[in-house]
């Protein structure tokens, strides 16, 4: 296998030929922000956040699809990629219902996180709030849709990690939705495994294990009544 | 078959001609307005004078000058001419109910004609060319035979013969000829690259997902002249090796679909698809694709995910599709006007096909001219043709007084022309040059009534309800975009309004995955570049806050108690 060597943000780089920009760029240490990519799926391609420059190209390239060239000067924090990557973030947030403090993937949300990174203080957009469902037919895990991003990462693992292709896209554009099987509650799926792989996917909370969110969380009263009933009336009833 | 059947099946089908003969368009645009009723009329009528031996009635494809539909051509010997068949008078009907057809058809027995008459001497039809349309509105789209008499297959059976895979690649690109889907890459270019990158099995596709409103060129192609696309594509085939074809034609085109399964048909029947055509060791098959709707599926990625069954949304290039295809194997992508060029190029010569048009824009274009203008219909004119010429002399202007304000060219991925650049020839670059695209061929007239943000709304609303969805810019981004629109086109907006607008136009453009959402802000910038009084006519004067109408606070240190 062949080695190429190219430059990313001015820092010589080496790399195999056939590797990604991405790749590249995270073996030498360089950082280039993602959101559908994870590592061990195929590349999609639809966030445009790992958008980077190349010189003498007059389009911008995905870092997570593009293969590196002898010679290549890739830039990858330029003001303009810098501009893009947060109307990027702002477009998703007003395009969905992402609201943080109710969300059971609050402080661990790979959204959140890149609204930090591209420092994201407001939307300047519109929030369009959808009208979308919550479906929670499944034993153990529910998927709200109103904070997916669809990015397909659960498509993806799904399909080529655990081989259930239980997740597909339907409908386009705007009222594009993750479905189980043909468009069916996720409970009554007869490819699902119930592996878990998708909620491990998903960037956001969309997909979540039953239990974690806020309204399930427990507060066991029944244990202060017992307390108060043992030290006042003496009574010990187990 | 051999050229010897094929000269056979020419010179009978000539022989079987009556000397009169009725053509009436059977396109969609006529069969809309009422020409299968006519058709029938007609043949009734010619039955019931007795006149089946001396007029014949045929199904023919579109005659161009669609907003006169149903039309009717008829075709006699000149009396007065010594020799018989060479001279031909042509009577062109338009407008023609069922009624008429008992009196176009008395005629011959020196009735007389009550029908509308056209006039073929007018611009509409004196200023066009005929090349990639030259049969349209002749043959009959459902009888090969009359293909054939038109010299078709001749040009499949020169390069199988004749030429090897090279020369014919070295011919296309001699003539010069750009693709005619919109992106007007060079033909020959193209070819000679999936020629030559490898693959144990290459194919060649067709796309007629025509989608553009306002756009029916290449309907109207397949709809007349179903046999000139396939000769194109096999030949395509024999250029580059492929032994498989498809065509991708859109759900919302039955008529086209049948025409082209009748083809496909008739075709393979004749040994002219197949194996060993004409004798040859070359086998080449064509399967059609049929859409289901989706706008995004002319985007060639999407389009051969589609072709394989798959979710129809685009991939990022590179790999192209000419070295890494369907089922990852060299393809060949054209569009439906591109193939019907190519049997011509090959019977008259790459020479006589770059006589045609300008220096690096050779050959002729079909448009489709509609909207606010006289004559709506099917234009083809060599490229370089000023705009002017196409829109005020063959279109006939402005109707009911009006006054001609812009030109739309190229759908929703092109632009706004506006009349005083009107002295602009219709090239791939110099439209390119204008912020807009010649595009497949739409053209939609405006006139002083259309308010171009709402043009510019329209577009951005399609782009909306088309974008696949896969990514980011092109999936939010538009829903952003046509919400600014309306809000400035409803006067609730400010100049604040039009910036982000315009940083959201650059933002959509250099950032979404295809061509479809990188193009989707082109109306609207187009319109902002040329007609930017008419958004700042609707913008309301201060600040949001002033708007509003809240009262100024006061700093906030005053205010505080002591």
């Amino acid at each position: 296998m062949s080695v190429v060597t190219l430059t990313i943000n001015g820092q010589l780089v080496s790399a195999r030929a056939g590797d990604t920009i991405l790749t590249a760029a995270r073996e030498a240490g360089i950082d280039i922000p993602t959101l559908c990519y994870v590592d061990g799926l195929s590349a999609h391609g639809g966030c445009r956040i790992c958008l980077v420059e190349i010189a003498g190209s007059p389009r911008l390239q995905p870092a997570c699809f593009m293969k590196v060239g002898e010679g290549m000067e890739v830039q990858t924090d330029t003001e303009r990629l810098r501009g893009y990557r947060r109307t990027i973030v702002e477009l998703l947030f007003a395009e969905g219902n992402h609201i943080c403090s109710v969300c059971v993937a609050n402080g661990a949300c790979e959204l959140q996180d890149m609204a930090i990174t591209v420092g994201m203080d407001h939307d300047r957009f519109d929030y369009i709030h959808p009208n979308r469902q919550v479906d929670l037919s499944h034993d153990r895990f529910g998927i709200d849709h109103n904070r997916c991003i669809l990015c397909t990462r659960c498509i993806r693992a799904c399909d080529e990690l655990e081989g259930a292709h239980t997740w597909d896209m339907a409908g386009r554009g705007s009222h594009s939705k993750v479905i189980t099987d043909l468009n069916e509650p996720w409970g009554e799926s007869q490819t699902c495994t119930s592996c878990g792989k998708c909620f491990m996917a998903c960037p956001t909370g969309a997909i979540f294990q039953k239990g974690d969110t806020v309204a399930e969380t427990d507060h066991p009263r029944a244990k202060l009544e017992f307390l108060v009933n043992a030290r006042e009336k003496k009574q010990w009833n187990v | 078959m051999e050229l010897t059947d094929l000269l056979d099946i020419a010179a009978k089908e000539r022989q079987a001609r009556p000397p009169h003969l009725i053509r009436c368009c059977t396109a969609a645009g006529c069969l809309s307005a009422g020409s299968a009723a006519v058709l029938d009329r007609l043949r009734g009528a010619v039955h019931d004078e007795g006149l089946t031996e001396r007029v014949g009635v045929a199904a023919v494809g579109c005659m161009r000058l669609c907003c006169q539909g149903p039309l009717v051509r008829v075709d006699s010997p000149v009396a007065s001419s010594g020799t018989e068949g060479v001279g031909m008078k042509e009577e062109l009907y338009q407008r023609v109910t069922p009624d008429d057809a008992g009196s176009i058809v008395g005629g011959f027995n020196g009735g007389t004609v009550t029908a509308n008459k056209g006039d073929l001497n007018s611009a509409f039809f004196q200023l066009q060319s005929s090349v990639i349309l030259e049969n349209s509105g002749r043959v009959e789209p459902e009888r090969i035979e009359t293909y054939i008499a038109a010299e078709g297959y001749q040009s499949l059976h020169r390069v199988l013969r004749n030429f090897t895979p090279a020369q014919v690649v070295e011919e296309i690109t001699r003539s010069g000829l750009r693709g005619r889907g919109g992106a007007a890459y060079p033909t020959g270019v193209k070819w000679a690259t999936v020629a030559k990158n490898p693959g144990e099995k290459k194919y060649v596709v067709c796309n007629a997902d025509e989608g553009d409103p306002g756009a029916f060129m290449n309907r109207s192609v397949l709809e007349s002249d179903p046999h000139r696309v396939l000769e194109g594509m096999a030949i395509a085939g024999y250029a580059i090796g492929a032994n498989q074809g498809y065509i991708y034609v859109r759900g919302e085109y039955p008529l086209a679909v049948q025409r082209l399964h009748t083809a496909i048909a008739q075709a393979g029947r004749l040994g002219l698809l197949g194996s060993h055509i004409f004798s040859s060791p070359f086998d080449f098959r064509i399967d059609l694709r049929t859409g289901a709707g989706a706008f995004v599926c002319g985007e060639e990625t999407a389009l051969m995910a589609s072709i394989m069954g798959q979710r129809g949304t685009p991939t990022p290039r590179p790999p192209y599709p000419a070295e890494h295809g369907l089922w990852g194997m060299p393809t060949l992508l054209n569009n439906v006007e591109t193939y019907a060029n190519v049997p011509t190029i090959i019977r008259r010569g790459a020479d006589w096909f770059a006589s045609i048009g300008t220096e690096k824009n050779k050959g002729t274009k079909v448009f489709c001219l509609t909207g606010k203008v006289v004559n709506t219909g099917l234009v083809e004119v060599p490229l370089g043709t000023p705009l002017r010429k196409i829109v005020h002399d063959i279109g006939g202007g402005a109707p009911d007084g009006g006054t001609i304000k812009a030109v739309q060219t190229g759908g929703p991925s092109g632009g706004c022309i506006p009349a005083e650049l009107f002295d602009t020839p219709v090239e791939y670059d110099s439209l390119a040059r204008l912020g807009s695209i010649m595009g497949s061929g739409g053209m939609i007239v405006l006139d002083d009534k259309n308010n171009m943000v709402d043009v510019a709304r329209y577009f951005m609303q399609f782009c909306m309800d088309e974008s696949c969805g896969k990514c980011v810019p092109c999936r939010a981004g538009t829903v952003q975009l046509h919400r600014l629109l309306t809000r400035i086109l409803e006067g609730r907006a400010g100049a604040e309004d039009v910036q982000q607008l315009e940083a959201l136009c650059d933002m959509v453009k250099h950032t979404s995955l295809c061509g479809l959402g990188q193009a989707a802000p082109n109306p609207t910038l187009s319109t902002l570049r040329f007609f930017r009084h008419e958004y700042e006519a609707l913008l309301k004067p201060g600040s949001p806050a002033q708007r509003m109408g809240l009262p100024l606070v006061a700093p906030v240190s005053a205010n505080r108690p002591r």
